[in-house]
Formats: structure tokens, sequence, C-alpha cells
């Protein structure tokens, strides 16, 4: 057995474990044996309500949501070839909040939310690609448009903020947070239709990113159609961010620090790698969320603040090592 | 070169003249350039237009004035020095920095008026601007533009999250802090000038005089130090000077973005790349982009007001993104 399938088999251990832990904790005591007889097999009797209405579906959507985001981490750091991109900071997030926050601050219906968040971030996305095109494509060009298309984003959601009712804006502002609380299983059926269209193309793309990574010549000769591979990297990348912060809001920091742990235990992106990161994302996601529920409980904290808090930290000692090695 | 300054020099300052006009005539309350005219020299404190003047928007103009060198010479000295094209307060994170340091002053100290957030944007700006630079400043190759932009995203985003959290924890911090959050020059007082000024005064006039080390900088360090340069004693006095005048213009303004990028570019398209003009007319005109934001603002949705980071940000974007899309990017 090799070391990333040992990984992969206790990532997904861990992922068993937490989501136990996941279904047994909460305000309504449960024991661990009647919590998974009641979401397994005896659906129905005391618990119904609390496990299968309330804690197994926030549990499945934390591991579906974190293998999302892990995954297109993954893709977009090793496009542009850069350990520091995420969808989340060059501006995807920043497009589906401004969408997400404009419905909530005028009061609209509360039922397009998602599909609006949705088109934020593609349209985003588009946006990025478009204007950081010019004679071909630069990977430092696409980050440095994207913090730039972020600024104005975030500018238009200051300007929301700023204009509407205290009340609605503090609506907003917990969407903004990124929270697990309100997840169904209606959530989860999204992210599962959003996988199965985009995981499998995600793996089929590993092979053009590996030869990318030599250099561009090297692809071009190699056969790679360059524009091609990177619009279709880009595109699985952001579908995925994209399904994920139209379901459970921005949540920063998975995609951006996941892959760097996949890297540092497992070595350079591959099939098996790719793997171990979409078990990780789903391993920290669980764990932030668990956290966010029990550390100040009965206040429910929203699961981006712990992404954030607890990845932050570890994230500037990455880039102060990569710079260095750099 | 020297018969172009002469016209183009008081031409900026003809700029700013008008613009701090239409500053103190434009408003909720419409004013005439006479009565601007006598609340200035011949106050009379009876009349209402006059007293407006006086008491609001000569303290607001004032204020966007010094903001705005402030953000623009910082700028100016930062790219210079750091020979990147992207050195700018606000994307080296002195504002979210600032952002957060009040944030956490409103939610624990229950600080609420802006005079009170002056030394927590201070000190949270310093403190976020320090640590973008270490972080983007190891590593072989010194902080190239594309490491400082993202470490100064990564600080900021991390900032911004816990700024975020704290916000959600208290209804009554989100309420009182937005408004400052969103960049503003409305509402202050005299106060924060009378705190700031001798910071911001001293820090313009280093400033002015760096013109020379900044130029000998912007070539390369060999170069500098070819030249006799003392590289590092140069670096730390611009960097106080950045700090200084980032800082104080965040604690006056609140996060605007974008006036420290864009105003040096622009006056280096126009005056060339001799650091000496370039400090001294971003001088000049960052406050014309400050105060030009804040007047567009508060004409384009009356008879409210849209807060000059708002306007800052809608404009600047867009430009960043000309600028990375152009060339010279590399050429810096």
């Amino acid at each position: 057995m090799t070391q990333t399938a040992r990984l992969c088999t206790a990532s997904a251990a861990a992922i068993l474990a937490l989501a136990v832990v996941g279904l047994v904790v909460g305000d309504f005591p449960a024991s661990a044996r009647s919590a998974i007889a009641t979401a397994i097999w005896d659906r129905g009797g005391e618990f119904d309500f609390v496990i299968n209405t309330l804690r197994f579906p926030r549990v499945v959507v934390a591991v579906l949501a974190g293998i999302c985001l892990a995954v297109s981490g993954a893709l977009f750091q090793a496009l542009i070839d850069n350990p520091l991109v995420s969808p989340d900071i060059i501006g995807i997030d920043t497009g589906a909040a401004a969408c997400a926050v404009a419905i909530l601050a005028i009061g609209l219906d509360t039922q397009w939310l998602p599909y609006a968040a949705f088109a934020g971030a593609v349209g985003t996305a588009g946006l990025i690609f478009v204007l950081s095109w010019r004679r071909g494509f630069s990977g430092g060009r696409l980050v440095l448009v994207g913090i730039g298309i972020n600024a104005l984003l975030t500018a238009v959601i200051t300007y929301l903020l700023v204009r509407f009712p205290i009340e609605r804006v503090s609506a907003a502002a917990r969407w903004q947070a990124g929270t697990l609380s309100s997840s169904s299983w209606s959530d989860a059926r999204t992210l599962v239709i959003g996988l199965a269209v985009l995981l499998p193309v995600a793996f089929l793309l590993i092979r053009r990113l590996r030869v990318m990574q030599l250099g561009d010549d090297m692809a071009l000769a190699l056969g790679v159609g360059l524009e091609r591979s990177r619009l279709a990297v880009i595109t699985v990348g952001c579908g995925l961010a994209a399904v994920v912060v139209a379901v459970v809001g921005p949540l920063g920091f998975v995609a951006l620090l996941v892959p760097h742990v996949a890297r540092a235990l497992a070595g350079t992106l591959s099939g098996g790698v790719l793997l171990l990161t979409a078990l990780l994302g789903a391993v920290m996601l669980l764990s932030a969320d668990l956290v966010a529920q029990r550390l100040f409980a009965p206040t429910v904290l929203p699961a981006g603040v712990v992404t954030a808090a607890a990845g932050g930290p570890y994230l500037l000692f990455v880039l102060r090592r990569f710079n260095r090695a750099a | 070169m020297l018969r172009c300054h002469a016209v183009s020099l008081p031409l900026a300052g003809a700029l700013l003249f008008c613009v701090g006009l239409l500053s103190l005539r434009y408003g909720v309350l419409g004013i005439d350039i006479a009565t601007v005219w006598d609340a200035i020299w011949d106050y009379d404190r009876s009349d209402q237009g006059q007293v407006v003047v006086r008491e609001l928007r000569v303290p607001r103009t004032i204020i966007g004035m010094l903001a705005g060198a402030g953000f623009a010479v910082a700028g100016a000295l930062t790219q210079g020095v750091t020979r990147n094209p992207l050195g700018a307060p606000g994307i080296l994170g002195t504002n979210a920095g600032a952002a957060f340091a009040v944030v956490t002053a409103i939610y624990s100290a229950g600080i609420t008026t802006p005079a009170g957030y002056v030394w927590f944007a201070f000190a949270g700006a310093l403190g976020a601007t320090v640590l973008v630079y270490l972080v983007a400043s190891a590593g072989a190759g010194g902080p190239t533009p594309v490491k400082l932009a993202l470490a100064g995203a990564v600080v900021s985003a991390l900032l911004g999250s816990w700024t975020a959290a704290l916000l959600l924890l208290d209804l009554e911090t989100l309420d009182q802090a937005r408004f400052w959050l969103a960049g503003s020059i409305s509402g202050r007082g005299t106060e924060e000038v009378e705190l700031l000024l001798p910071v911001i005064a001293v820090a313009l006039v280093v400033a002015l005089f760096m013109g020379r080390q900044v130029n000998a900088l912007s070539l390369g360090e060999e170069v500098a130090t070819g030249l006799g340069q003392r590289t590092a004693l140069v670096r730390a006095i611009a960097g106080l000077c950045v700090v200084a005048l980032a800082g104080s213009a965040v604690a006056m303004a609140g996060p605007v973005a974008f006036v420290g990028l864009a105003v040096p570019h622009i006056v280096r398209s126009v005056v060339g790349p001799d650091y000496r003009w370039i400090i001294l007319y971003s001088a000049i005109l960052g406050p014309c982009m400050l105060l030009g934001a804040d007047v567009v603002g508060r004409l384009i949705v009356a008879p409210t007001e849209l807060q000059v980071g708002i306007v800052c940000a809608a404009v600047g974007a867009p430009f960043l993104i000309y600028l990375v899309r152009g060339t010279k990017l590399a050429q810096l």
C-alpha cells in the first residue's frame, strides 16, 4: 500500500469518525448508538427530527462542500502554478456574495438566493477570464485582475450594507460569513449533482495539468491544447466553487489551504493526491463546523469564521516558506 | 522640462483650488459661491449657509485634502522604493488592518466617535503593513508585484474574516462600524485634524525631500549603492513615511482604496519617471481625486450620499485592471 493510499484511508476513517461525532453532539443529547441507528436503519423514532432533519444533512453538506472547495483550490493552484491562488482570493466568492447580499439587503424573495449567488460566481469568473485575456493568457495577470474585480465587488457590497436598514443588513452579513447551520437535504442534492458532473472532469484534467506544469513549450510539444485546457480547468474550478457558495455561502480558506496540506503530505498533483485533497477538504470543513457549533455553545458561529481564524495563520506560515523557497 | 513644470504646477494647484471650492459649494444643502466666500473671509454666524460651510464642509474638505495627500504620497513612495507598480497602501493591507482594529475597538471598548477611532486605525494599519511586507519579502527576488499583491490579499482576507466575525457577534457594532468601514470623510470634526496634522505634515515634508534618494532606489539596489547611497537607511525612512501617511489617512477617512495606487500612475504618465516631481504632484493631485470622488458621491445619489470609499473603488478598480492589462507592468 502506497503512502498516498494509506493517507486516503486514514482521511476516510477520520471523515467517518467526525460524521458520527457530528450526529451525536448537539444541544439535544443522543447516544452514539441511537444516533447512528436513527440515521441509517431505524428512521423514525425518538430522535428522527434532530438527526435526520438537522444533523445528518448538515454533516453530509459539510463533507460534499469540503470536497468541492478543496478540489477547486487544487485545480487553480496547479493551473496558475502558484500555491497562493484560490477561487475566493480572486473574487469568485465576492461575486456570489454581491448578488446574495443584494437580494437579502433589498429584501427580495430569498428563494432565488442560491441561483443569484451561482450566477454571480459564474459571471465573475467569466469576467476575470475575459479581462485577463490579452494575446493569450497569463496566470499572474489573472490573479491581479481577480484582485481588482474583488475590490470592485467589495465596494458594491459595502454600498449595499450602508444603504439598507440594519435588520436586513445583518442577515446579509450573516450569510456572508458562510454557515452550514441551515443545511437541508436539498442542499446536499445540489452538491451531489455538481460533484457528479464536475469531479470526473477534474480527474480527467490532471494529466493535462501535469504536462502544463512542465512549461508552455513542453506542453505544446506534447500536443496539449493550452488555451482550451486552461479554459476547461477554470470552468471546472469555478463551477465547483460556485456550487458551494450558492448552497452554503462563502467559506474562506478551505480551497486555499487544503491543497497545501495534501501537497506537503503526498507530493505533487496526481490522481491519488487529488483524491487525498478531496478527502482532507471534507475533514477540514467537518471539523471546522463542529468547532463552530460547540466552541461558544449555545451561540453558533458561522463555519466560515472558524476556517478563516484557523486557516489564516497557517497560511501565512506557508506563504513565508513558499516565498523563501521561490 | 522646468518650463513645462512652470505651467503644469500652477495648473495642478488651480485644479486643487477648484475641487476645494466645489467641495465647499455642493452637498445636501445647495450653497452659492458667494456664501462660501463670505463664510471664509467674512463669517456671519446668523447665516445658516455660512454655518454649514464653516462647521461641516471646511473640516470635511481639509480632511479630504490631508487624507488624499497621505494616500497618494504613500503610494508614490511605496511604488518607488519597492520598484513595484502595484505598491499602494490599500493593496498592502493597511485598510484591512485599520478596519480590524477599529471594529475591535467598537466591539470591546465601546468607542463610538470617529475621533476615538483614530489611534486604533493607525495602529492597525501599521501592524498589517509590516506583516504583509515581512511575508512578501522573504526569499530570493524580494517583494515582487505578484508576491506583494497576494500577501496583501491573503492578510486582508484573514483580517476581513475576523472583522466579519466580530460584526456578526453584535448587531450594534455592525450598525456603528458599517459607515466607517465604507470609507467616508463626512461627519468628522476638527479634532482628528488637530491630532494627525503634525504627523502627516512632518511625513509629507520628509517625503518631498526624498525624491532624489527614491530616484536612485527606483533604478535598483545595485545602482543606488553604486551611487554611494545608504539604501537600508533610505528604505527605513521611506517606510516610516509610508506608514505615517497611510496610517493617518486611513485614520481620518476610513479604508479608502485606490487613491494611493492610481494617483502616482496618472502623475507618472504626465511628468515622467522623476520621483522628485512624482511625489510633489501626487501630494497635489491625491487631494483632487479624493475630494472629487467625495463631491461626486454627494451629488450622484442626492439627497443621500455615496461614501467616498465606494466612489474611489468604483473608479479605481477598473483602473487597476487597465494597468494590469497594459505591458508597462513588467517595466517599472
